[in-house]
């Protein structure tokens, strides 16, 4: 691999930058891999990334229907934080957001990630209750955390409506540093020229129609460009997740919902860290080339159609109006919509299946992207072993029957 | 935005009059004590939630306040058929979409 580097970049000018190698090869699949991983979102190619790094398991494909990262992962509007509650959930959202700290060194690739700091704030004397509750709850798992009060956040944000006459006056706020943005496609990328370099075979364009099963175990998955074997399959299919399970017939507790995002045209910097408000329902940042990151609310119903309900986008514009007066003037550019595939604890599933060899990793519903690392690390060694990696363990589809849901409506009350 | 036809209004409205129920025809069980986790874990959260047609509950909140079914295809959002609580549907993935 044609490593980045200062030297590179000044030798590589001296032949007018015309012979950089390709970030990663276009293969042509092989007859049998020991992982075929579905799905090249982010999720997936860290997968296959630490598959090989941590387990030296290079025999592995990424088989994805589009371009890679090109789901969720480019949808998202990038917010990264590990203020979850429940120790299970902050363990994991944590262990994730160390990573991201290491991870433009570790995959020799800027992924441009900015601590620039998440506030959520508070609207009333409920919402402060919760936000002190879940501060003191991060901070004894180590995260850092703390609650601010009006005028230290009108000292951070001088663009936000701090006034006691607002419509939903802000209280209160918790407010992570270490949180912040990333660069979604670098972050694709990124694993994907690192897992590359290992080995791994990419193979996009290439859609899964079927999974193969000889005495009850997988064989292979069936694509539109013939069948691959497969010593495993593990899914990292976000919101077409149902889809994949109905094809052994198993039923996953998720629903797949559009959520939306918009951006504006871009601006003088106005705005340097993330702004999220669970009940007014609207968080934004502002993106590294200047335009405003808004994100909208999850449809009601479910859809896999890639847009949203327009009533959704108002109720949004709305909020943010609300809280940024002076953003009331801004064009927005853009509007588009994921497919998240939510599940009923608002925590994802990382797990074995009732047929050997298939492995789900899905159910980040809104808010998957902070934990790309994090997911897919654990996940490579629930593959890699057949066993779920302790951090995974809770995260175990058999929660669904055993009542051992892990409520985090309230950290990941706001899709984000 | 979605228009949906209550049957018992026998009104077409726009979507923010009503709630989202969910995957409709799910019944309770009738004796949930002889159930297994498994079985009742099933009835609680596990969905077909599928890519084309859904048969799903309605309430229509800002009117008569009843909830109704309808069959409406989760690809392209076309809305097929409502039809009342207690009725089946006349277009499954098995009948096909008519159109
Ligand atoms: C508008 C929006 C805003 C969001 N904001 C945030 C945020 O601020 N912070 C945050 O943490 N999270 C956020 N999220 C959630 C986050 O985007 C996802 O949880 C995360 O990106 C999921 O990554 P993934 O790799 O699992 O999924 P994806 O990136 O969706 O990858 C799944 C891939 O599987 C492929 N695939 C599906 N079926 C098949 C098949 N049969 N064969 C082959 N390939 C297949 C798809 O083409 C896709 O590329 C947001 C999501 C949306 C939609
Ligand atoms: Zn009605």
């Amino acid at each position: 691999m044609d490593k980045y580097s200062l030297f590179n970049l000044f030798n590589h000018a001296r032949n007018y930058h015309e012979n950089w190698q390709r970030a990663w090869r276009n293969p042509t699949p092989k007859k049998v891999y020991d992982v075929v991983i579905v799905g090249g979102g982010a999720h997936g190619l860290a997968t296959a990334y630490y598959l090989a790094k941590v387990h030296g398991i290079t025999n592995v494909a990424v088989v994805e229907k589009g371009y890679l990262g090109g789901g969720n992962t480019a949808r998202n509007t990038t917010i990264i934080r590990s203020n979850y509650l429940w120790d299970e959930a902050a363990q994991l959202y944590e262990f994730a957001l160390k990573l991201w700290e290491d991870m433009s060194q570790d995959l020799n690739f800027n992924v441009m990630f900015s601590q620039r700091g998440v506030l959520n704030l508070g609207h009333s004397l409920q919402d402060m209750r919760d936000i002190e509750r879940r501060v003191n709850a991060n901070r004894l798992n180590g995260i850092d955390g703390e609650v601010l009060q009006t005028n230290e956040i009108q000292d951070l944000v001088p663009l936000l409506n701090c006034s006691p006459d607002a419509r939903y006056p802000v209280l209160g706020a918790s407010w992570q540093p270490r949180g912040g943005t990333a660069r979604h496609d670098a972050v694709a990328w990124g694993y994907a020229r690192a897992a590359d370099a290992m080995g791994v075979d990419l193979l996009q364009q290439t859609e899964v129609t079927g999974i193969r099963r000889s005495n009850g175990e997988v064989v292979g998955v069936e694509t539109n460009n013939g069948f691959i074997g497969a010593r495993k399959v593990a899914c990292v299919t976000a919101g077409n997740s149902g889809v994949m399970a109905a094809m052994v017939g198993l039923r996953l507790p998720i629903e797949s919902r559009p959520l939306q995002a918009l951006v504006s045209e871009p601006l003088k910097p106005c705005l340097d860290t993330v702004v999220m408000s669970n009940a007014v329902h609207g968080y934004i940042s502002q993106s590294d080339k200047g335009d405003l990151v808004v994100g909208a609310g999850v449809d009601a119903y479910n859809g896999y159609g890639q847009r949203g309900s327009f009533n959704v986008i108002e109720h949004t514009v709305q909020a943010i109006c609300e809280l940024f007066p002076a953003f009331s003037r801004v064009r927005m550019n853009r509007q588009w919509g994921g497919i998240v595939d939510t599940c009923p604890d608002a925590c994802p599933i990382v797990s074995k299946t009732s047929v050997k060899g298939l492995y789900f990793n899905c159910g980040w519903g809104t808010g998957g992207f902070k934990s790309t690392p994090g997911s897919g690390y654990v996940f490579a060694h629930t593959v890699a072993n057949d066993n779920p990696h302790p951090m995974a363990a809770p995260f175990n589809i058999d929660r669904f029957s055993s009542g051992a849901l892990i409520d985090e409506h309230g950290a990941a009350g706001v899709a984000h | 935005m979605l228009q949906i036809h209550c049957p018992y209004c026998n009104e077409t409205r726009e979507e923010e009059e009503f709630t989202y129920g969910g995957e409709a025809h799910i019944t309770r069980p009738l004796d949930p004590e002889s159930l297994s986790d498994a079985e009742w874990g099933d009835y609680l959260f596990f969905r077909k939630n599928p890519r084309g047609l859904h048969h799903e509950m309605w309430n229509h909140a800002a009117g008569c306040r009843k909830y109704f079914n309808v069959t409406r295809n989760t690809v392209s959002y076309e809305i097929l058929e409502s039809y009342p609580m207690g009725a089946k549907p006349s277009v499954t993935a098995e009948t096909g979409d008519k159109n």
